[in-house]
């Protein structure tokens, strides 16, 4: 299905990461396009801007994509990467503040019913509201 | 499956736009071996999105109504098996949402996929 919001996993172990992209697709399905990366270029924990960047290319949706994140620096270049796409399509990408298992489930869920980048993040950060 | 017609109580969100006709109500026990968690959770609240009427659902003497579209709150509801789950709905296809989620809870969730 087209036409929904993509989920971009950032962790700073590509074993989360994929676990987690695991989840979605088992627990939510195939129709929402998720997509993830961790670890840095020599095989240890880290994330890069460079692959965050290749990750929401991978799935990218003209209806926008929602960045989960894990801690500091996966939030930090996920920023980056943001900042650093095309102008047209950096308000169509946000970081979500969440969980990053439990939001990108929540995100996920969202999405599968054609809800907007907006809602798709709500849902996701309803898990962290008061 | 047990369903009945609710008339003695109301989701927290009626619309008094609607005619009655677009209210609908159902009960249905949850039979899931371990109640209401993550993968139910997430089926049924996608079942929930697919139709237009607004949809509260509630574990009957134990939680408040809370919204069926949201996967939070419907997770967090940890509905125990055996216990009674509600729905009711107001909108103009609030009959075919209740059907399609009661026969979701008793066929154990077993009839959607993703």
């Amino acid at each position: 299905m087209t036409g929904n919001v993509g989920i971009v996993i950032v962790s700073h172990s590509i074993d989360v990461a994929k676990g987690a992209a695991d989840m979605v697709r088992q627990m939510v399905g195939g129709e929402v396009r998720v997509a993830f990366c961790g670890g840095n270029s020599e095989g240890g924990l880290g994330t890069e801007v460079a692959r965050i960047l290749e990750a929401i290319d991978s799935i990218w949706s003209p209806d926008g994509v929602a960045i989960m994140v894990d801690l500091g620096g996966a939030e930090t270049n996920s920023e980056m990467a943001v900042e650093m796409l095309p102008v047209e399509r950096r308000g169509l990408v946000v970081v979500c503040n969440a969980p990053i298992v439990e939001g990108a489930v929540m995100a996920a869920t969202e999405a599968a019913g054609g809800a907007s980048l907006e809602r798709v993040c709500a849902a996701a950060e309803e898990l962290s509201a008061g | 499956m047990e369903r009945k017609p609710l008339h003695s109580v109301k989701p927290p969100t009626p619309s008094s736009s609607h005619s009655p006709e677009d209210n609908a109500g159902g009960s249905v026990k949850l039979v899931h071996a371990v109640g209401m968690h993550a993968r139910p959770a997430v089926k049924l609240t996608k079942l929930a999105k697919r139709f237009r009427a607004r949809i509260a659902i509630r574990v009957v003497g134990v939680t408040e109504w809370i919204d069926a579209k949201s996967v939070a709150k419907v997770m967090a509801m940890r509905a125990p098996c055996d216990s009674t789950i509600e729905f009711a709905a107001t909108g103009a296809d609030a009959g075919a949402a209740i059907g399609a989620l009661t026969a979701l809870v008793a066929n154990d969730f077993l009839d959607i996929e993703g």
